[in-house]
C-alpha cells in the first residue's frame, strides 16, 4: 500500500518518455534514461552499421582509413566483394545453403503446421508434455544437438550427406513454426470451420479454403523463421557435413578462423540485407495478422 | 477443459493424427541423436570387444601383484588379432585415459608380438616375454586399468567429467589440485553466463520500459533497433565484434586518435574473456529486451498515475507499483538469456580466445581435437541436465506454451 504523503503532487509525474510538466529533477533523470537507452541501442546497433561501409574499404584493413575518412571515392572500392563473385567456394555455399534451407524449411513447415493445428484442438490430450518435446530442439543448446546428430547421423550413414543435414535442419528448425502458427490459431474462430463443416466441405476443403488463409501469415512467418535458422546454422555443418556440404556459414567460421579479410565483410553486408528483407517480411505479416484480428 | 464427451474420439483421433507425424519425426532426428549422445557417455565396447580373453583370464585375479600367465598369454594373441584388425590404436587411447603412459606400452607390446620378435619358449614363458617390452606389465595398476576400460558400460566419463577418478579399489577420489579442468570450467561458465544475463537485465530493461510507454510510431522505430541485431546473422555480428575490438579496429584507432590511450598500449579487448562478454551480451540483449516489451505494454500506464497521484515518489511508485507487475517479463528473459547463455558456443569460439572458452567449446575440443568422444557426450549429458533443469522451470514459471518469437 502507498501512504498518502503529499497529495498535492498529484499526478505530478507522468510515464517518463511522455513527459510534460515536471520538476527538474524528475526532468534530469528522464534525460538521463534516455541517453542510457540511446547508448544501449547504439551499442546494439552500431556493430552491424560498422561492417557495411568498412566492406567497401579498398585497404585490406578491418579500421576506417583516412581516405575513407575523408570521403574520398578511392578509398572505397567493391575490390572484396568481386573477390567474393568470383570465388568458387562461396558460390557453392550459396548454393549449399539455398538448397539445404529451402528443403528443411519446407519438411519444417508442412510438419510443423500439421502438429501446430493438432495442438490447437481442445480434444488433444497430453499437450502441455508434447509441446516440451516439440518446442526442445530450440533450447537445446546446439553444441548438444550437433555431437547428437553426428553420433546418430554417422551410424545410418548420413553424416556427410545433405540428406542428413536438411534432417537435422529440419529439425531444429520446427519449434519456430510450432510456436508462429500456434499463436496465429489462438486467435483463429473455431465457429468458421464448424460453418464451412455445415455447408458440406470436408475436412480437406475447410482446411485449404477457411483454414489455411487465415493461419497463412503464421505459416510464413514460421517458414521464415525456420529458413533463417537454417541459413544461420553453422555448429551441426561443422560437425556433420563434409567438404561438399559447406555452407556459407560454414564458409564465414573457416574465414574468420584462418584468415580473416575483409571479404568477410561483403559476405556480412550481403547477410545483413538478406535479415533485412526476412525481417521486414515477417513483420509485415505480423502487422497484417494483426489487423485481421 | 475437456471438451470431448466419452463417446466422441474422433476430435482426439484427429488432433493426434495431425500431430503425430511431428513427433516421430522430433523422435527420429532430434530425440534419437541426444540418446545415441547419452548412450555413448555411458558406453564404450572397444577395449571389450578387443580383449575378451584377457579380461575374462582378469576375472579371478584380485587386483593385487601380477596376474596369471593365462592372462599374458591371452592378452598377446588378442594384441596380435588387434593389430591385424587395426584397432589397437583404438585400444591403446582408451587404456591411456584410464592410465597415462599406456599408450606407447601397448602399441609397442603389440609392433613386437606381431613381429614375432618375442617369443615364449620352454624357458621364457608370455609373462617374461611381455615383460622384456616393458616394466608397466608387472604393475597391477595397468592390469587394473585393463579392466577398467573392460567395462562396457562405464561411469568414468562423467567421472572424468566431474574431474573424478577411481582408485585402485574402485573407490572415488578426486583428481589431483593441477589437474581439475572441468568442473571449475563449468563454474566459470555459470559465473560468465549470470553475469551475461545481469547485464542484459541492466541494458534491457530501461531500453525495453522506454520503447514500451513511447508512442507507437516511435515505439516502433525504437523496435526496429532491437529486432535488426535479433535477425541479424550470429557469425555477422560475432565477426562485427571481431572488427571493433581487435587491436587495429575500429574502438582502438577512436581511443588512439582520441588521444585516451597511446598508439602502443592499444588495449586487448578481444579473444579474452572480455571478448566473449561483450558480444555475448550484445548477442543476446534482444532475448531479454522483447519479452520484457511485451510484458510492459501490456500494464497501463494508469496504475503508475495512480500511484502518484496517491503521493508516491517516482523511486517508490517503481519499487512497488511497475516492478511488481514485471516480474513474469524479468523471470523469461532472464532464464531465457541464461539457458542460451551456458550452451554458447560459437561466439566464445571465435572472440574468446584461450581465457575466454565456456564448457560447450570443450565438447567441441573432445569433438573434433582429441576425439574423446565419450568424455564429450559426458560434458554434454551434464550440461544437458542444467538446461533441462532451467526449461522445466522456464515452463513452470512462464509456460512453454506461451514462447513468443520476436
Amino acid at each position: 500500500m502507498l501512504e498518502h504523503a503529499n497529495l498535492d503532487t498529484c499526478g505530478s509525474y507522468p510515464q517518463r518518455g511522455r513527459m510534460t510538466a515536471s520538476s527538474p529533477r524528475e526532468r534530469a533523470s528522464h534525460y538521463a534514461h534516455v541517453a542510457f537507452c540511446a547508448a544501449v541501442l547504439v551499442f546494439l546497433i552500431a556493430p552491424i552499421l560498422v561492417v557495411v561501409p568498412l566492406s567497401f574499404n579498398a585497404e585490406p584493413y578491418f579500421t576506417f582509413t583516412e581516405g575513407m575518412l575523408r570521403f574520398e571515392p578511392d578509398a572505397y572500392s567493391l575490390r572484396w566483394y568481386a573477390s567474393i563473385v568470383e570465388d568458387e567456394a562461396w558460390l557453392r555455399a550459396l548454393v549449399n545453403s539455398l538448397g539445404i534451407g529451402v528443403s528443411a524449411t519446407v519438411v519444417a513447415t508442412v510438419l510443423g503446421t500439421l502438429a501446430a493445428l493438432g495442438l490447437a484442438s481442445p480434444a488433444m490430450p497430453g499437450r502441455p508434455l508434447v509441446m516440451g518435446l516439440l518446442i526442445s530442439p530450440m533450447v537445446t543448446p546446439v553444441i548438444i544437438s550437433a555431437a547428437g546428430f553426428f553420433f546418430f547421423y554417422s551410424s545410418l550413414g548420413l553424416a556427410q550427406t545433405h540428406l542428413g543435414l536438411i534432417l537435422a535442419h529440419a529439425a531444429l528448425g520446427t519449434p519456430f513454426v510450432v510456436i508462429t502458427v500456434t499463436a496465429t490459431l489462438a486467435g483463429f474462430d473455431v465457429n468458421l470451420t464448424r460453418a464451412a463443416a455445415s455447408l458440406g466441405a470436408g475436412p480437406w476443403r475447410t482446411f485449404r479454403r477457411v483454414q489455411l488463409p487465415l493461419i497463412a501469415p503464421g505459416v510464413l512467418s514460421g517458414a521464415l523463421f525456420a529458413f533463417a535458422t537454417s541459413f544461420d546454422e553453422v555448429v551441426a555443418v561443422l560437425f556433420m557435413g563434409g567438404i561438399d556440404q559447406r555452407t556459407i556459414p560454414r564458409q564465414m567460421w573457416s574465414g574468420i578462423r584462418e584468415q580473416i579479410s575483409p571479404a568477410i565483410l561483403a559476405v556480412a553486408t550481403f547477410l545483413i540485407a538478406f535479415a533485412l528483407l526476412l525481417m521486414g517480411v515477417v513483420e509485415w505479416l505480423r502487422r497484417r495478422g494483426s489487423q485481421a484480428d | 477443459m475437456k471438451a470431448v464427451s466419452p463417446g466422441s474420439r474422433g476430435p482426439t483421433l484427429r488432433a493426434l493424427g495431425l500431430t503425430l507425424p511431428l513427433v516421430a519425426f522430433i523422435g527420429v532426428t532430434f530425440l534419437a541423436p541426444l540418446a545415441a549422445m547419452l548412450v555413448r557417455s555411458v558406453y564404450d565396447p572397444v577395449v571389450a570387444d578387443a580383449l575378451p580373453e584377457t579380461l575374462q583370464a582378469l576375472a579371478p585375479w584380485d587386483g593385487e601383484g601380477v596376474p596369471s600367465e593365462a592372462a599374458f598369454a591371452a592378452l598377446a594373441s588378442e594384441l596380435v588379432a588387434a593389430s591385424d584388425a587395426r584397432t589397437v590404436g583404438q585400444v591403446a587411447t582408451r587404456l591411456n585415459r584410464v592410465e597415462s603412459g599406456l599408450r606407447s606400452v601397448v602399441t609397442r607390446t603389440a609392433r613386437r608380438l606381431r613381429n614375432a620378435e618375442i617369443n615364449p619358449d620352454a624357458t621364457t614363458p608370455w609373462r617374461d616375454a611381455v615383460v622384456s617390452v616393458a616394466d608397466a606389465w608387472e604393475d597391477a595398476g595397468t592390469w587394473r586399468a585393463i579392466r577398467r576400460a573392460g567395462e562396457r558400460v562405464t561411469p568414468r566419463h562423467y567421472l572424468n567429467a566431474l574431474d573424478l577418478d577411481q582408485g585402485a579399489h574402485d573407490e572415488i577420489v578426486r583428481q589431483p589440485e593441477d589437474l581439475r579442468i572441468y568442473v571449475p570450467l563449468l563454474v566459470r561458465t555459470l559465473v560468465v553466463s549470470t553475469s551475461i544475463t545481469v547485464l542484459c537485465l541492466l541494458l534491457g530493461y530501461p531500453v525495453a520500459y522506454l520503447i514500451a510507454h513511447a508512442a507507437p510510431t516511435r515505439a516502433n522505430l525504437l523496435l526496429l533497433l532491437v529486432l535488426v541485431p535479433f535477425w541479424t546473422s550470429l557469425l555477422v555480428r560475432t565477426t562485427a565484434w571481431i572488427v571493433l575490438l581487435q587491436s587495429r579496429g575500429v574502438v582502438n584507432d577512436l581511443l588512439v586518435t582520441a588521444g585516451v590511450i597511446e598508439d602502443e598500449q592499444r588495449l586487448q579487448m578481444i579473444y579474452n574473456m572480455t571478448g566473449t562478454i561483450v558480444a555475448m551480451t550484445h548477442v543476446l540483449l534482444p532475448f531479454m529486451v522483447l519479452p520484457l516489451y511485451a510484458v510492459m505494454r501490456t500494464i497501463p500506464s494508469l496504475h503508475m498515475s495512480a500511484a502518484a497521484s496517491l503521493g508516491a515518489s517516482f523511486g517508490q511508485a517503481f519499487r512497488r507499483v511497475y516492478w511488481p507487475q514485471t516480474l513474469p517479463g524479468v523471470g523469461a528473459g532472464s532464464l531465457l538469456v541464461f539457458i542460451l547463455a551456458i550452451g554458447y558456443y560459437i561466439t566464445p569460439a571465435l572472440v574468446g580466445g584461450r581465457t575466454g572458452q565456456l564448457i560447450s567449446n570443450m565438447i567441441a575440443y573432445h569433438m573434433q581435437q582429441s576425439l574423446n568422444w565419450g568424455l564429450a557426450a559426458a560434458l554434454g549429458g551434464i550440461l544437458l541436465a542444467c538446461v533441462v533443469g532451467l526449461y522445466l522451470l522456464y515452463d513452470r514459471l512462464v509456460g512453454v506454451e506461451r514462447m513468443r518469437l520476436g
